[in-house]
């Protein structure tokens, strides 16, 4: 296998995201949160506002805060964020840029049996990331508002492990009045949490498969964005070597450019005849060659 | 699912459509003072988000 640029310079893509988008380094000493303008603005991925180091809004909490907020039942604000990282991006953001994605894929690392969920249950828990956008991001926090118009933000509330782990164990671990307000709620959370991080050994990113319902979104946009994966169909043997080594089980000479598919470029390293290249406008794999043969004519 | 063929010509139709709702809605949010209530809420500590609340 030889690994392309894409891959390459991946990990460390990965890594400058996670400290850029978590960068107020004296908010995990002092533990409270950053205050900035800066929150203006929401980050492209699930990345929560309350870490201590957070830059940014997460989009998922802020089109829930908004929504349970009293004077609007809609965010279009965010909205329009989501969608322009859709339309640019796509699902690059999960493989590049997503500090819980590359948390999932440290995590399958560690050398333990590892597990290919049968396509039959695997297809069914997909959708299971779309019932949870809709249900806990968009319908109860419009639904489950109180007397005064306000509700509370449920995907963060329930299920959001990212939010347990960025937020909730670095202002436990610095903050005391926090500590002596721990209940129920948090016990629930740390065990979805462990469950999430107990699956990720043994399952490639099971949280981005079946939960995430910003990669569900993000996911709508993998046909149409910037960013595609395209198959030199001369080329191609049909050998599905691709699909054997894709962390999310795509089928990829059937749909390159499924709504599952986080543009890792796995499947244009692993290719024998180079045939699976990741496109934006221009090809950077084309890019990359051309840098070399330039290097070459000179010497 | 059924893939949808796309000729060039149309991908660039809706790329463009999308990315055009995309700034017009961040715009109108804009607009609506939606705004200040992402920096209210992401300015104090979620409690429900690390699970206290």
């Amino acid at each position: 296998m030889k690994k392309s640029i894409l891959q390459k310079i991946r990990p460390a893509v990965q890594t400058a995201a996670a400290v850029l988008f978590n960068g107020y380094a004296a908010g995990f000493a002092k533990g409270k949160i950053f205050t900035g303008k800066t929150k203006l603005f929401c980050v492209p991925v699930l990345n929560c506002y309350s870490c201590p180091g957070a830059l940014g809004s997460c989009p998922i909490g802020s089109l829930q805060s908004v929504i349970s907020d009293r004077k609007y039942n809609f965010s279009f604000y965010v909205l329009g964020f989501i969608m322009l990282f859709g339309i640019i991006l796509g699902r690059v953001v999960c493989g590049f840029l997503c500090p819980f994605g590359f948390l999932q894929e440290l995590i399958f690392k560690i050398p333990l049996k590892k597990v290919k969920v049968n396509k039959k249950p695997d297809r069914i828990f997909r959708y299971l990331k779309y019932v949870i956008l809709v249900v806990f991001v968009l319908g109860l926090p419009l639904l489950l508002s109180d007397k005064y118009g306000t509700s509370s933000p449920y995907f963060c509330k329930w299920i959001c492990p990212a939010g347990t782990l960025e937020g909730g164990f670095p202002l436990l671990a610095a903050n005391e009045s926090l500590r002596s307000a721990v209940g129920g709620l948090f016990t629930w959370k740390v065990f979805v949490l462990i469950a999430v991080l107990l699956l990720c050994m043994f399952i490639e990113r099971p949280f981005c498969k079946y939960l995430c319902p910003l990669g569900a979104v993000y996911g709508l946009f993998n046909r149409f964005s910037f960013f595609r994966t395209k198959i030199d169909k001369s080329k191609c043997t049909a050998c599905h070597r691709c699909e054997r080594v894709c962390p999310m089980q795509v089928e990829v000479l059937k749909d390159p450019n499924s709504a599952e598919c986080i543009r890792c470029g796995k499947c244009g390293s692993f290719c024998p005849e180079s045939a699976i290249k990741l496109e934006a406008l221009f090809s950077l794999e084309k890019v990359s060659k051309e840098k070399d043969n330039s290097c070459k004519h000179r010497n | 699912m059924k893939q949808i063929k796309l000729t060039s010509k149309r991908l660039a139709a809706v790329r463009a459509i999308i990315l055009s709702a995309a700034v017009s809605m961040l715009l109108f949010g804009i607009f609506r003072g939606e705004p200040a209530v992402v920096l209210q809420k992401a300015v104090r500590i979620c409690l429900e988000c690390i699970g206290i609340g």
